[in-house]
């Protein structure tokens, strides 16, 4: 069953990418927004919201491992951390290509630039905690721990930023409201994210089962050392 | 709680061992930056500098001497002993925050004298708005380094997994304190409706809150 979900959602997500890239290769305007290298655009939007909702969903379980001490919960967090921070840095990538057409460099100390780089430095601390933490017990309470705190620093970071300068189109989905675009660039950009989605699924599915797999294996061989 | 401040205090007190490696390494960083930009130079603007340099060696020290916290309990495993003492743990958080508070007030203080007198910047012009803000910024690395090496304390990369973990957090505390204090070295007074004062006040409040809440999780006994 899980198996079969798997392929599906690599199915769909397969075919929503080239659904986005036959409309941008046809249908849609070479300019938008008077800006060029609009191509990677909705896939850099899509990485985002697919990051952002990885990273909540890694507070929630956070905190309910916390409150029932269930190592599913950690396994969870884990899996959906990891691919939330393999999205934001293939978001930044593809906001920098952006970048270096739009603004002619390849990054700029725009504020929120600047912020999501420090989200993205929050949570590989968070992995690099993760990978130094022999006892899975210890393991998986401190980074529930670092992953709340993390999460309250990149909203804080997010809440501070508000009142610098950005040269960055507002967002899709913020704090403020606004941004928006025209329909026709809605579109792709909601099917982008469905893309992005399912995958983000798919992997953070087998990170899981992975993170489920060699925490037996870890008991197992201490059972064994322990006759 | 002021009794492990105390006691944390005094022993640091008789051993001088974090205090002198921070304030050496905090006056060898102040030499260095002289030879990123030449202070002598007319067009160099140092005071528009200023409140990013000093925050920056406040930062570096203060790595420096957070690191010892919590490792120091780990011989003749007093962290132990501290963890299995009837008191709550985030006494035991508040506690040594404190004394580190205390500690890198000192370091900052001494500090931020000798760059006054390395680089002839007016300190003493505002000097009251500028110890406020210096331990505005310096509580929220205290209290985050404090909780930061409570997590790190038992790792193998200790010393490197805490500058990692801290700098980021520390980063809308560090941006406000920065402006603020470049704000007042420039000859501009304090204002009490300044947006960098409210984030820095807010920074304070909301993440010494959310350490004492999750530091139960983080010391186990």
């Amino acid at each position: 069953m899980a198996q079969q979900l798997k392929y599906g959602l690599a199915v769909v997500s397969a075919a929503l990418a080239f659904w986005v890239v036959y409309l941008v290769a046809t249908t849609l305007p070479l300019e938008v927004q008077g800006v060029g290298a609009y191509q990677n655009f909705y896939f850099h939007v899509g990485s985002f919201i697919t990051a952002f909702s990885g990273f909540f969903l890694g507070l929630a379980a956070s905190i309910l491992y916390l409150k029932t001490g269930n190592f599913k919960y950690d396994s969870f967090a884990a899996g959906v951390n990891e691919i939330a921070l393999l999205f934001a840095t293939t978001g930044l990538v593809m906001g920098s290509i952006w970048a270096r057409y739009a603004w002619g460099v390849w990054w700029a100390w725009d504020a929120r630039l600047t912020s999501m780089l420090l989200c993205w430095l929050v949570y590989a601390g968070y992995l690099m905690l993760r990978t130094s933490v022999e006892e899975p017990s210890t393991r998986a309470r401190l980074s529930a721990v670092l992953s709340i705190f993390g999460c309250m620093i990149v909203l804080f970071v997010y809440k501070s930023i508000d009142w610098y300068r950005t040269q960055h189109p507002s967002a899709v989905f913020g704090f403020r409201g606004g941004g928006g675009f025209g329909p026709g660039i809605m579109y792709p950009v909601l099917l982008a994210w469905g893309s992005t989605l399912c995958l983000g699924i798919l992997l953070a599915m087998v990170r899981m089962e992975q993170a489920e797999m060699s925490r037996e294996i870890d008991a197992l061989r201490r059972q064994v050392h322990s006759y | 709680m002021w009794t492990i401040a105390a006691k944390d205090l005094r022993s640091e007190f008789r051993t001088r061992e974090a205090i002198n490696a921070s304030l050496a390494f905090s006056i060898t960083i102040l030499v260095l930056f002289s030879f990123a930009f030449d202070p002598e130079n007319p067009d160099i603007k140092i005071d528009e500098l200023a409140g990013g340099l000093l925050w920056m060696v406040y930062s570096f020290a203060a790595a420096l001497a957070l690191n010892r916290t919590f490792a120091r309990e780990l011989q003749n495993d007093c962290l132990d002993a501290l963890l299995a003492a009837p008191i709550p743990q985030s006494a035991l958080f508040l506690g040594k925050t404190l004394a580190n508070f205390a500690l890198l007030l000192a370091i900052e203080i001494l500090s931020l004298a000798a760059f006054g007198i390395f680089y002839h910047v007016n300190v003493l012009e505002h000097l009251a708005s500028l110890l406020l803000v210096i331990v505005l910024g310096t509580w929220p690395m205290a209290a985050m380094g404090t909780f930061f090496s409570a997590i790190t304390v038992n790792l193998r990369l200790r010393e490197l997994m805490l500058p990692v973990m801290i700098y980021p957090a520390l980063v809308p505390a560090l941006l406000a304190a920065i402006s603020l204090t470049g704000g007042l070295l420039h000859g501009d007074p304090l204002r009490v409706d300044d947006g960098a004062l409210k984030i820095l006040v807010s920074f304070d409040i909301i993440f010494t809150s959310v350490a004492v809440i999750l530091i139960d999780f983080v010391l186990v006994g």
